[in-house]
């Protein structure tokens, strides 16, 4: 999801008899539903794989700035440039909360986004897209927050105390995302033919790169077991992608769009909708960093980074005047 | 122009808010620091918020059914009132806050004066804009005195950045026909009394700040009467361009 | 990264009265500036209240693995919980 391919031990969760009796009071714990704060001790194992989570979380939120950040300037009016702005804010708060929660593990934000700017963590495939047109601010609206907002809702519970509250501030505030997604969708398929094919244009687009949010089958991935063993993971992917599916088809045939896979189907048998396979091979494409935006996207971060320099330093350098004009007036 | 002067005032003011809301929105995840991108955002919603007051206003005194959004993505260069200052480049984050700053630092005494407007709707407008202006110039000024009293390149950049925008305040305390009589009836303060105001604030920010405003240099003045710099054009023509490709659609 | 703006953490106190409650953290070069971000970060600017901020290196905290001994002795004082005391219902809320 914003996290798709965390990396963990690598190796299957321990059972508790093959454990040390501080990993076994651990896992008792977890087991139990206690959270997991900052100072406790955890196995290293929980700390790295918790920082590469919630640090690929955060670089999502702050990289997820720039595709709709890129409709700022042309949005069509003045409430839905407000609407915007408000929501690309947020996702800089939100990257914000979530560097936080990151650095309580022991590890500083500076050292997390020049790991983005090397390259070395990853942030969402989902961001790597290009936004072409208005429509694509009501499909990502609509259908990448409200992917995200079904992992973040399950991520409440996660074990980890500040990953669980920044969570929790962050469901509450996204609330408001998803709905204004859709509500320009609802205003396109209501409008000209040349709407209605913006629309349909943009739901082609993102359909396909916002179930491969969800990451890959649980199945392949051995670092599912383990991370959802220590419920830093609470569901799975595939059932994730799944409630996904099955709450977006019908969305979208309320208004009239078609979700453009012809394998999508209800099936009575499941209570679930069928659909056709993804392509894993573009997923993994994008992942490696040979996406349509990827170098765009590392480009802008990088230069805001470079050309923030002497900002930060300037502020630091004001302040530490300060301080030493205070500490001689003493 | 339009004949009835406050028309021309509430789009100045408008315009003023609409021309810098666009350009501090385009800094939404470009700033130096998330907690800036988060700051400056709050700052370009508000002067969305005031755009739909003051353009509101033209357009009901106008009486031809113009919105505020009409009036934002269906006018041409020429007609509209911003100060010059506004619509000055953003390329640089440094230019982008002394360009805040210069403006806060005009914004604020303006409105604080058309708090006592004879014009009951010109006084409601700023009753409610002041409050987060003054949020505004607190923080820009902060930034300012931050910065240019910091490291030595920021304090370069600073000043780089004023030598290039000072030139543009002046045009913000020159009155002409409009000033003048919205100034006659009450409905405005004389610009001269804002301009005693912003020098003697400049004064003191700007020592703190250990900056230098340039001397004797040429005041700009063209933006209240529509005749803008080249870069207006480029920025209306982002800014409107889905009304213009797609004429009358709602979106 | 030396020069890196330290961390800090925020607390609120909202318009109802209640104490301060720490909502989370943000970065900044000193107090000044820590409570302005607060202020955009954490507020979206509310008016009416109040802001702490802490530097997060200042702040002591038990260590969690004192959780039992430092908590489990209020526990045992059960007579500091109004529940402990049986009151004849005929002498109303108290």
């Amino acid at each position: 999801m914003y996290a798709q391919m965390v990396k963990s031990t690598g190796e299957r969760p321990k059972t508790l008899d093959e454990m040390t009796p501080e990993e076994r009071a651990f896992q008792t714990r977890i087991d139990a539903d206690i959270k997991i704060e900052p100072k406790e001790w955890m196995p290293e194992g929980y700390r790295k794989t918790l920082i590469r989570q919630i640090s690929q979380h955060a670089h999502s939120e702050v990289v997820g700035q720039l595709p709709e950040g890129n409709w700022i300037n042309r949005a069509p009016t003045l409430d839905r440039k407000a609407i915007l702005i408000a929501k690309v804010q947020d996702e800089a708060g939100h990257g914000l909360y979530l560097y936080c929660a990151a650095e309580t593990l022991g590890v500083s934000r500076d050292e997390l986004i020049q790991q983005l700017l090397t390259g070395k963590a990853k942030y969402s495939s989902i961001f790597n897209y290009p936004s072409l047109t208005w429509a694509d601010i009501g499909a990502i609206g609509w259908l990448v927050d409200g992917a995200a907002i079904m992992n973040q809702v399950q991520l409440q519970r996660c074990s980890y105390g500040p990953y669980s509250r920044a969570m929790i501030r962050i469901c509450k505030e996204e609330s408001f995302h998803q709905r204004q997604g859709y509500d320009i969708m609802m205003a396109l398929m209501r409008g000209s033919p040349e709407q209605q094919e913006m629309a349909q244009d943009a739901l082609n687009r993102w359909w396909w790169p916002s179930l491969m949010m969800f990451g890959p089958s649980d199945a392949d991935s051995v670092h599912s077991a383990q991370s959802m063993a220590w419920k830093i993971k609470p569901v799975g992917n595939d059932e994730l992608r799944q409630r996904f599916v099955d709450q977006t088809v019908p969305q979208a045939e309320f208004i009239g769009l078609k979700v453009p896979d012809p394998e999508v189907k209800w099936n009575e048998e499941r209570g679930h909708y069928d659909f056709g396979e993804i392509d894993w091979e573009e997923f993994y494409r994008v992942l490696k960093g040979e996406g349509p935006c990827n170098r765009e996207r590392m480009a802008a971060r990088q230069k805001a980074w470079d050309d923030g320099e002497w900002f930060r330093e300037g502020l630091m350098a004001h302040s530490k005047k300060r301080a030493a004009k205070k500490l001689a007036a003493e | 122009m339009n004949d009835n002067p406050t028309i021309e005032f509430a789009l100045r003011m408008g315009d003023n808010c609409l021309i810098l809301a666009q350009q501090v929105g385009a800094w939404c995840g470009h700033a130096p620091v998330v907690e800036e991108d988060i700051a400056f955002a709050n700052v370009a919603l508000d002067l969305i918020g005031q755009t739909k007051l003051w353009l509101g206003y033209a357009g009901e005194l106008e009486g031809k059914g113009r919105s505020a959004d009409d009036l934002a993505f269906l006018r041409d260069v020429r007609q509209f009132r911003n100060c010059l200052l506004v619509e000055q480049p953003n390329d640089e984050f440094a230019k982008a806050l002394m360009r805040q700053f210069l403006f806060d630092a005009w914004h604020h005494p303006m409105l604080t004066a058309l708090t006592k407007s004879s014009n009951a709707r010109i006084a409601e407008i700023a009753e409610k804009s002041v409050k987060e202006v003054s949020y505004h110039l607190e923080r820009s000024h902060d930034l300012i005195t931050r910065l240019g009293d910091g490291s030595p390149e920021s304090h370069a950049k600073m000043q780089e950045a004023l030598n290039d925008l000072w030139r543009f305040t002046g045009e913000l305390m020159t009155p002409d026909s409009v000033d003048e009589a919205l100034a006659a009836d009450g409905a405005a303060p004389e610009l001269s009394d804002i301009q005693a105001e912003y020098t003697a604030y400049m004064r003191s920010a700007l020592e703190e700040a250990t900056l230098v405003a340039p001397e004797k240099v040429h005041m700009y003045q063209g933006g209240k009467t529509g005749v803008h710099t080249e870069k207006l054009g480029h920025l209306v023509a982002e800014m409107q361009w889905m009304q213009r490709a797609y004429p009358g659609l709602k979106w | 990264m030396s020069n890196e703006w330290p961390l800090w953490e925020v607390f609120i106190r909202g318009q109802h009265g209640l104490a301060h409650r720490h909502v989370g953290s943000l970065h900044a070069p000193d107090a000044e500036m820590a409570i302005n971000n607060a202020r955009d970060v954490y507020t979206r600017r509310n008016e009416g209240v109040s802001i702490w901020v802490v530097k997060a290196s200042d702040i002591s905290a038990s260590a969690p693995s004192d959780k039992g001994p430092l908590f489990e002795p209020s526990n045992s004082k059960i007579y500091r919980h109004p529940t402990f005391y049986d009151i004849p219902e005929e002498v109303g809320h108290m």
